[in-house]
This record gives C-alpha cells, structure tokens and sequence, in this order.
C-alpha cells in the first residue's frame, strides 16, 4: 500500500490537520516509511485469532448513573481561549 | 566531602525525617538550590517553590506528630504529563500553553495525601511521544551523563526524559514518570536510575493527559529498588474514575523485599538477542544471568516467538489511540487556539490550531493513527494489529504458565545517543529504541529497569525485568537481587 500526495492530503483533512501542499511531499514519504515498517505484520498467521479488547481479563466495572459532580461553570469555563456569558465561544459554525 | 542532601534517596530521606535529623522543608530547599543549579539540564520546566514549601511545612508537622507515612516529607519532581491543580501541565505540548488543571491527577493526589512535595514539573516529549525528550516544547532535556572525555551532550532517553535527569542529578529524591511503550523504563536504563512500569491498571490513569490508553501506565524512577517499591505502594490503588483501574488491594511492596530468588525459575527469552547488539549489553546481560543464578534461581532459555512484530503492532496500536485522545484539543475548551484569519469557520479554527499547536512527531502519529483506523484500512491495520498483540500477550502467558517466575532482558538496544543523532534520521530508528520494552506494555505486564553496569565509553546500562501480572512485589525482589550484586545506581560527574 502505497501513500500518495491526495491520501495524503485525505489524511491531514480527516485528522484535523493543516498541511501546505507544498510539506505533502514529505508527509507521503514519512507515512510510507512508516507503513512500510507496519506492514511486517502481514506476515503473521491471525487465523482464528480475536482481536484483544482488554489486556486484563476483567470486564470493565459499572457505576451507579447518578450526578455527583456539577455547579461549576466557572472552573470548567477558565481554561477556555474564548469564554463569554457562560458559553465556549467558536467562529461561525454554519457554512 | 560530605554528601549532598539530595543525593538521598526515598528510604534514606524517610529515615532521617522519622529520626528528626534533617526537615522536609531543609530537605526541599536542598532540592531547590540544586534545581537552580541546573538549569543546563532543563529538567525541570514549572518550578513550584511556593507549593513545596507549604507541603514541606505541613509534611513536618505531620512528622512531629508521628504516623507519617514513608512518602510524607519527600520532594518529587512530577512528570509534566499530570494534570496537577492550579499549575501548568502542558504535556510539553504548545497546544497546551496556559492551561492549568482545575483538579489533580489520581496518582499526584495520592503522593499528596501521603505528603509528599512537589518541586515542580518536569520535561518529557510532547504527549509523550519520543525516546529522546527532543520532541518537547521545551527543548530536550540533558542527561547528567557525559561519554568519558567528551563534553557532547547525551540525550536522558524518553518521554520521561526529564525525570529521569533530574534523579540522576540529584535535584530530587524521586521522580514520577509514565510508559507507554518504554517511557519510564528506557530513560531510566540510560541515566542509570531505577525505574517500574507495574501492571496496567495498577495506577489510576485519571488526571494524566492520554497519549495511548491501553497502554499508558505510571510508575516512580528512583535511585534505588527499595524506593521505587515505597513510592509504586503511595501511587497505586483502585479509583472509581478509572473504570480499567483495578479493584485490588495493593501490597507491601517493601516487604517482598527479602534478597531471596532460590528456587525461583528466570527465563531468558532467545528472541531479544538482537542484529548488532553492542558487546558490552551482551556482556551485562550474562552478568545479569549470573547474578540471579548465584543467588539461586535456575535461569533457562525461552522462547516469546511474536517478538518482532511487537514493534510494529505497537506502531498501529498506539497512534490509532493517541489519534482518538487527541481530537479533543481543539482550541475549544482549554489550550491555545491560532489567531483566526479573515472569513475562518470553525473547521478552519481547528485545523490551524492543530498545525500550530502539534508538533511534528506528534502530528505525525496522529494522522498514521487516523489512517489506520479510516473505513476500509480498520481490518487490515488495527484489527491485525490487535490480533497480533493478543498473540504476544499469549507468548508471555505460555511462559508463566510453564512456571517462568521473571524474565530478564537488556532494557535498551544501547547506551544513551547524543542530542541531534537521531533527530534527523528515519522516524523508525528513533522507534527502535523501544524494542525491548514494547512487548511489555502491549502484554500489559509490569516491568523494571535495574542500572547495570557502565559500558566502554562510561555511559549507565540498564537490565529489564518482566514480571507476572500484579506480581510487583515479587518482580521487585528480583530487582533487589541484581541491584545488590551490580552495585546499585551509578552516578554521573557533576559537569553542569
């Protein structure tokens, strides 16, 4: 599998990720190195073998639904870049 | 010359506190004028003075009083991946400049409660995403070590590459890290501490910043094998608001302390004996074999077959997840936000914030983990990943299984490289760091790095030990073993 300008491209869009078109040359390079590496895993016999889920044996553990935490807009608001009259504030969401 | 006050190490500093020869506050000033010293290292990021010296008076109090727990009065240096209350915690990431926590991480609360001292934060790799402490936002951080006639710097290993300079330099008794793939373990064998990945889920993950979920864990490096046991007792415990932290009473670790390994079964696994090995590993690693046989364990071949490919699978694992945790820095909530431009929507908020806020190895992990988990590659990477991590976590059980007690390797592929060696290379090589102590966290084990000997240039080596799941105790007796007949921690000389 090999990495191309536009997958490249794909990718930074799908992660959230700016990059100029002009560094795409180099994050195709990077990610077919990397890919390269990862597919020695092609090698290895999988047949009849569950993907791990836990890497304990102990199911994850169930709590009560209730509120215990709350009544704390200012603290959860004081790290925010932009914060007015109580809402995060973001640029304009509709296209 | 008497020495320094911070060259003690957890146990020691218990003693003198408890014998009320020295002071937890005479102590943490100790480690503050060497903090200031050693700016070179930059090893400390955040210093917290004002924070030590309330703890460190309320610590003697606590002393005074009597029935102080062992961490009570001990000054630490905390990893900046934990979100400490009131004080930045930037995961050495630009993305997270100014944010300071409104709530403290699981295991820093625990230190506290048990009245330890915080000094302040300490270097790491973004996210903790390296092996070299080069990807930090803050510049690398400096080992205290120097090849013998040479003045260039070395890099302390990684990402808890701060943590492992500052209890090497001695600007702290102990020191906090975490190791997702070989964070706590590989910068600890590179600057000759100790330091103990324990089992998953022995540690709340619950206030540190995810890089890689299922495989994240926290762990002390210290100076000695004892202190690591006192320290992983104050960090562990079960916590509701880690719903993979296990519901298990922690030990006595100190206790399992008895230097006694007879009868007790070592393996050695013939596929960690790696392609142009340095000598002086190869050489350490029988010493290691010997030590334990001396002392009256049986030491026998064994085979963990999945072994090469732990690397690679660990290379889709943990992207997949840090490409998960990291989609919530946004510049919504917390952290930095790029200025907008003209007409910017939100989509292009994000996407700039990200670019200016990630850096390029963390950027990079991100989109590889992106990929991996887009529709049509799932099966083909992640899910063969995980398959294949369920086959190296089975190597490790048909082990135990047949009565392995311990497994011993060497805990890295060489002694530390020099700042800028690796910088500029493939990405792969730098991954390679971690060959032997990758396998660990995908299996979910505990893990220690034990200082070894020096090789021929004069540089620290460390030696792995893998134990059995919540097994800590036992793992750590064993280390007690080889620590005792190596010599213990080798210390740098002072340049800085």
């Amino acid at each position: 599998m090999s990495i191309d300008l536009q997958k490249a491209a794909d990718v930074a869009k799908l992660a959230r990720i700016r990059v100029e078109d002009h560094m795409l040359p180099e994050l195709a390079r990077e990610f077919n190195e990397i890919l390269g590496f990862i597919e020695q895993l092609n090698e290895v016999d999988v047949e009849g073998v569950e993907p791990m889920v836990s890497v304990t044996p102990m199911p994850l553990r169930r709590r009560a639904d209730e509120v215990t935490d709350g009544n704390m807009r200012s603290r959860i608001l004081s790290n925010a870049p932009d914060a007015r009259e109580g809402f995060f504030v973001v640029p304009k969401v509709v296209e | 010359m008497t020495a320094r006050l911070t060259a003690l190490g957890v146990a020691d500093a218990r003693s003198k506190l408890r014998a009320g020869e020295i002071t937890s506050v005479e102590l943490t000033e100790a480690c503050l004028t060497e903090i200031d010293a050693a700016r070179a290292l930059n090893a400390f990021v955040h210093d917290t003075p004002e924070i030590a010296l309330e703890q460190a008076r309320a610590a003697d109090a606590r002393i005074a009083d009597g029935n102080a727990p062992s961490m009570c009065g001990i000054p630490l240096g905390i990893k900046d991946l934990f979100c400490t209350r009131g004080v930045p915690s930037q995961a050495a990431s630009r993305i997270l400049e100014g944010f300071r926590p409104e709530y403290e991480s699981t295991v820093t609360r625990n230190l506290f409660d048990a009245g330890s001292v915080m000094l302040g934060k300490l270097n790491m790799d973004e996210f903790a995403m390296g092996s070299s402490n080069e990807s930090s936002v803050y510049g690398g951080a400096v080992s205290p070590w120097r090849r013998r006639g040479d003045t260039a710097s070395l890099v302390p290993g990684g990402s808890s590459g701060g943590s492992a300079a500052a209890v090497a330099a001695d600007l702290c008794i102990g020191a906090i890290g975490t190791d997702t793939g070989g964070s706590i373990r590989q910068p600890a064998a590179f600057t000759g501490i100790t330091g103990i990945k324990p089992t998953y889920g022995r540690c709340s993950r619950w206030g540190i910043v995810a890089f890689a979920s299922s495989l994240d864990q926290a762990g002390p490096m210290t100076k000695t094998v004892r202190d690591a046991a006192i320290m992983l007792g104050a960090m562990a415990g079960h916590d509701p608001k880690d719903s993979t932290s296990a519901d298990l009473p922690v030990p006595d670790f100190e206790a399992a302390l008895t230097g006694d390994v007879r009868g007790k079964k070592i393996g050695i696994p013939t596929e960690y004996r790696v392609e142009d090995m340095p000598s002086d590993i190869e050489t350490l690693w029988t010493k290691g074999k010997e030590i334990l046989r001396d002392a009256g364990a049986s030491v026998v071949d064994i085979s963990l077959p999945h072994t090469e490919y732990a690397l690679p699978a660990y290379y889709v694992i943990a992207p997949a997840e840090a490409s998960s945790n990291l989609a919530r820095f946004d510049g919504v909530r917390y952290g930095r936000r790029a200025r907008p431009g003209a007409g910017d929507g939100v989509t292009d908020m994000y996407d700039k914030t990200r670019a200016e806020g990630f850096g390029p190895e963390v950027q990079r992990r991100v989109m590889i983990g992106t990929y991996v988990l887009s529709a049509g590659f799932y099966d083909a990477y992640y899910n063969r990943a995980r398959k294949v991590r369920a086959l190296i976590k089975g190597d490790f059980d048909a082990a135990f299984a047949d009565g392995i007690d311990a497994i011993l390797t060497p805990a890295t592929p060489s002694a530390a490289f020099a700042l800028g060696e690796l910088a500029e290379a493939d990405p792969v090589r730098m991954y390679l760091n971690d060959i032997f102590t990758v396998t660990v966290n995908l299996a979910g084990l505990p893990g220690i790095s034990v200082p070894a000997g020096l090789n021929a240039q004069g540089l620290p080596l460390g030696l792995q030990l893998i134990g059995r799941p919540w097994e800590e105790g036992d793992l750590l007796n064993h280390a007690y073993v080889l620590e005792r007949a190596a010599g213990g921690a080798l210390k740098p000389d002072r340049w800085w």
